[in-house]
């Protein structure tokens, strides 16, 4: 059953690294995860991978596989031809700590720029009421494991590192479509969406939606409901003229 | 070397760790909280099912002690039943709890928190997402953290100033002075530099131990880490022999051996078959548990419709006995192709249901075995899951025996008896953490000095976790690791007996030896080989507590089986077994102690008829006076 394959994986650490040549050996079923594990214990015991539950369900083992990002532990070996070379590297858009490690604190930085689920006061715990219809929306986000994917495969990042600081992300973008969903949220998500999340430098080319292995899709279901809002809120005459006489009072 | 002041470490993040440092923080305590992997990565991200919390969502029959009874019955009576009284009353608040924190459950069709079925469990229970609770649960807590942060940054300019998480940090030793504890050392995964806590009060939250075995649910986590720092510093374990091997882990591909398949697939309908077809599991419901489950196909399939005219399916007994019966239906040469059996929903529900309730076992196995659950059934066999079993603590603080050190979650003992119900560790992570947090924080207002670590302690820790890099030419980790997993699982696994543990623990002597002389290649940044070799003092303690621990058990119950004392015994019932580390810290002792009396009005909450299966005469009389004099 078993074959020899060749893994071509990205090694090194402060700032260096190249990519190293492997032989290594593959029995059925195995996915790319099993493959890095094997090379550790058997030929390079220090290199680094970060991997948790190998069920695709924490999101840990995010990783560039022949230059897609790709879950380790949920790509299968049998994807792949048997004469064929794999190159596995770092995500890219965050600065190696070595090998497949990256740093990417960049995530949670901007997890806490969102501000957080805001209920209204007088509801108190065990008296919430909301159907499945409604909560469904919101699930569809809450569902994401935070393999970051989404982040590391976004233009606006990716290679510009200047957007970084008012670019919070695909991955922020859900969170706040969540809250904003979400039928006991009061807080106003729309103009801070676009005003301090960088909403508007995306620009829909759906990269995001297509790397999430939850198969979220964020861009039609988040992304672009939140710039149509934007959008009514900004352009609509009557918000506009509320917002006038109302400013003062503020 | 970095060193940092708090009132609180909470070692761990994940269910109970957070909710117990959120506690800590909202009592106004400076919390650390410290864990090997990225913040929200934790093993409560792989639970599935749900939470167990007699809310009556669904039926409004259900209350605290009807799952009290639930969950001491699961344990076979040998849980700490305050805890377990704790547990039910408190289980609905922390879940409400968390609505208002932002999470979203499932719902009934007049707007409450869903409850669905599970075994064990009389009345629908568990607060659920899909199949996804856990991942909804860490994140619900991971965002309150960050919220809580928010408050601070406000109040006082600072996110981190009163709660801050160390990502990717390992804890190897707690520090004590004198008695009491002082603090925690250990070295970031990231740059291998080691950190200095100081702390009057710890709170291990480090869930368990199934990386000492090969076929496991668990992830490179749960090495035992709280277990053994708690041996390490003068605390004591209890019902280390009890062992949760989840009935329904994956059997193929190889690679993915073990990985779970959630209990909601029977409680949502799911049925078990043997390679004849048959629906093994009505051969193998036991004495103790006849009257509560169906003996035809015909009453079990309505039970899903008519809860209160049928019983329950056999599907739906406590894991361990589906697991034992799993076990023998595949020695019985009736397994599937793969050794498991067939655990099949295609037939049950339409393919639109399954994939709106059990979303992410479709997805599990359209990806990693090539089989859509919604045409064909999976193949599943047991997987060492949970341990019972863990550190000895008070039930209303979570307190261990050493001043300052208090545990929460799969870490901690007594909670759930011999075995734990599915559904009941993740309110036990909300009760608990919330109940160890607070604990810490009154602790903390009682202390008169804080302790500081005792002079050398630090030194002597720092040596210990760089031995492996100094060495060269020594063993390979990986190869010890992997001969401890083979060596647990063929011996100390779902079936024991005397010989077998004795062999074990003949090996395990061997592996203490040769882990003493692990090296590890490469430097001190991001180097697994050398996290291993660090981790494997943890798993080689721990294990040696369950094979010692199973090996003086002369009996059967719960997550403990003795091929050789295949019965229950009543007066084992009245027994913990309590594990302590030898004073040269070389390996473990386990000496008996007396299990304490239940309450008399939580005892009355049962039928003598009942206690009859579990208690001594001795016991029965005492009951017997009980009910009297109420």
């Amino acid at each position: 059953m078993g074959y020899k394959a060749k893994f071509r994986v990205w090694r090194g650490e402060g700032g260096e690294g190249r990519l190293e040549d492997f032989t290594v050996e593959v029995n059925e079923g195995e996915v790319v995860l099993d493959v890095i594990h094997r090379l550790q214990a058997t030929q390079t015991p220090d290199l680094a991978v970060r991997w948790n539950c190998k069920a695709g369900k924490c999101g840990s083992c995010s990783m560039e596989i022949n230059g897609k990002p790709r879950l380790g532990c949920m790509t299968r070996m049998s994807t792949f031809e048997e004469d064929e070379t794999i190159t596995v590297t770092p995500l890219r858009t965050f600065p190696v700590i070595k090998d497949l490690v990256t740093d990417v604190s960049f995530n949670y930085q901007k997890a806490r720029e969102v501000p957080s689920f805001t209920p209204p006061a007088d509801v108190k715990p065990g008296e919430y009421r909301m159907q499945q219809i409604d909560v469904e929306r919101s699930q569809e986000f809450r569902k994401c494991i935070e393999c970051f994917m989404c982040q590391n495969v976004c233009h606006v990042i990716r290679d510009h590192e200047e957007n970084k600081p008012n670019f919070s992300g695909p991955r922020y973008f859900i969170r706040i479509a969540e809250l904003d969903m979400h039928p006991y949220d009061v807080a106003d998500r729309k103009e801070p969406a676009q005003d301090e999340h960088g909403l508007g430098y995306c620009n829909i080319t759906k990269c995001c939606t297509e790397v999430c292995p939850e198969h979220i899709k964020i861009t039609d279901n988040a992304i672009i409901p939140m710039k149509e809002r934007v959008v009514d809120r900004k352009y609509d005459p009557l918000v506009w003229l509320g917002s006038k006489i109302f400013k003062r009072q503020r | 070397m970095e060193r940092h002041e708090y009132d609180v470490v909470v070692i761990g993040a994940g269910g109970a760790g957070l909710r117990a440092a959120i506690e800590a923080r909202q009592q106004g305590k400076r919390t650390a909280i410290v864990c090997k992997s990225l913040f929200g990565k934790a093993h409560t991200v792989m639970a599935e099912g749900g939470a167990a919390a007699a809310m009556g969502n669904v039926n409004p029959n259900d209350n605290w002690m009807v799952h009290f009874r639930d969950t001491m019955r699961g344990g076979k009576f040998l849980n700490n039943w305050r805890m377990a009284e704790l547990h039910a009353k408190e289980a609905p608040d922390r879940v409400w709890e968390l609505e208002a924190w932002g999470a979203l459950f499932d719902r009934t069709k007049d707007g409450k928190i869903s409850q669905r079925n599970f075994g064990g469990h009389e009345y629908p229970r568990l607060a659920h997402v899909g199949d996804r609770t856990g991942l909804e649960m860490i994140r619900t807590l991971q965002q309150r953290v960050v919220a809580l942060q928010q408050e601070d940054e406000k109040l006082h300019g600072d996110p981190e100033a009163y709660i801050k998480v160390f990502a990717e940090c390992t804890i190897t030793r707690l520090l004590k002075e004198g008695d009491a504890i002082a603090g925690a050392f250990g070295y970031w995964r990231e740059t291998g530099d080691f950190v200095v806590f100081d702390a009057p009060a710890v709170v291990l939250a480090t869930g368990g131990i199934g990386k000492s075995f090969v076929v496991t649910s668990n992830s490179w986590e749960y090495t035992g880490d709280g277990h053994a720092l708690a041996m390490l510093a003068g605390a004591n374990l209890i019902n280390m022999e009890f062992i949760q091997f989840h009935p329904t882990g994956m059997v193929w591909p190889p690679s993915v051996r073990g990985i779970l398949v959630t209990e909601s697939v029977r409680g949502d309908g799911g049925v078990l078959r043997n390679s004849e077809g048959r629906r093994f599991m009505f051969d193998y419901i036991p004495d103790v548990f006849k009257d509560k489950y169906a003996t035809t196909e015909e009453e079990a399939d309505r039970w899903y419709d008519d809860q209160a005219g049928n019983r329950r399916p056999p599907e739906l007994l406590p894991r361990d006995e589906v697991a034992r019966a799993i076990n023998s239906e595949v020695k019985a040469g009736r397994g599937s192709p793969q050794g498991g059996v067939f655990l099949d929903v295609s037939t049950r529900l339409p393919a639109a249901e399954i994939t709106r309730r059990l979303p992410s076992m479709h997805h599990q196995f359209k990806e990693l075995a090539d089989v859509d659950i919604t045409k064909e059934p999976m193949q599943v066999g047991p997987t060492c899951h949970y341990v019972m079993g863990g550190v000895e603590v008070d039930a209303d603080t979570g307190a261990a025996s050493v001043p300052g050190l208090f545990a929460a979650g799969e870490v901690s003992g007594g909670m759930h008896g011999s075995n734990r119900l599915g559904g009941n560790s993740l309110s036990d992570l909300l009760v608990f953490g919330r109940r160890a947090g607070a604990g810490a924080a009154a602790y903390i207002d009682g202390l008169a000095r804080r302790p500081a670590a005792a002079a050398g302690l630090v030194e002597e820790a720092r040596a210990e976790a760089l031995a492996p890099l100094e060495r060269t030419g020594g063993e390979n980790p990986y190869e010890v690791h992997h001969e401890l997993q083979r060596t647990m699982n063929d011996l100390v696994g779902i079936i024991r007996k005397s010989e077998e543990i004795g062999e074990a623990l003949q090996v395990i002597e061997k592996l203490k030896e040769r882990a003493k002389n692990t090296a590890s290649a490469g430097s001190r940044i991001y180097n697994p080989g050398w996290h291993l070799a660090i981790d494997l003092r943890n798993m080689l303690l721990v294990s040696e507590a369950v094979a010692k621990a199973a090996l003086l058990r002369e009996e059967s119950r719960g997550g403990h089986t003795r091929d050789d004392y295949p019965g229950m015994s009543p007066e084992w019932r009245r027994k913990l077994l309590r594990v302590t580390l030898t004073p040269d810290e070389s390996g473990v002792n386990v000496e008996e102690r007396v299990q304490p009396s239940m309450r008399s009005d939580l005892i009355s909450l049962f039928e003598r008829g009942e206690l009859e299966k579990y208690l001594t005469e001795e016991e029965l009389a005492e009951y017997d006076a009980a009910v009297k004099e109420s």
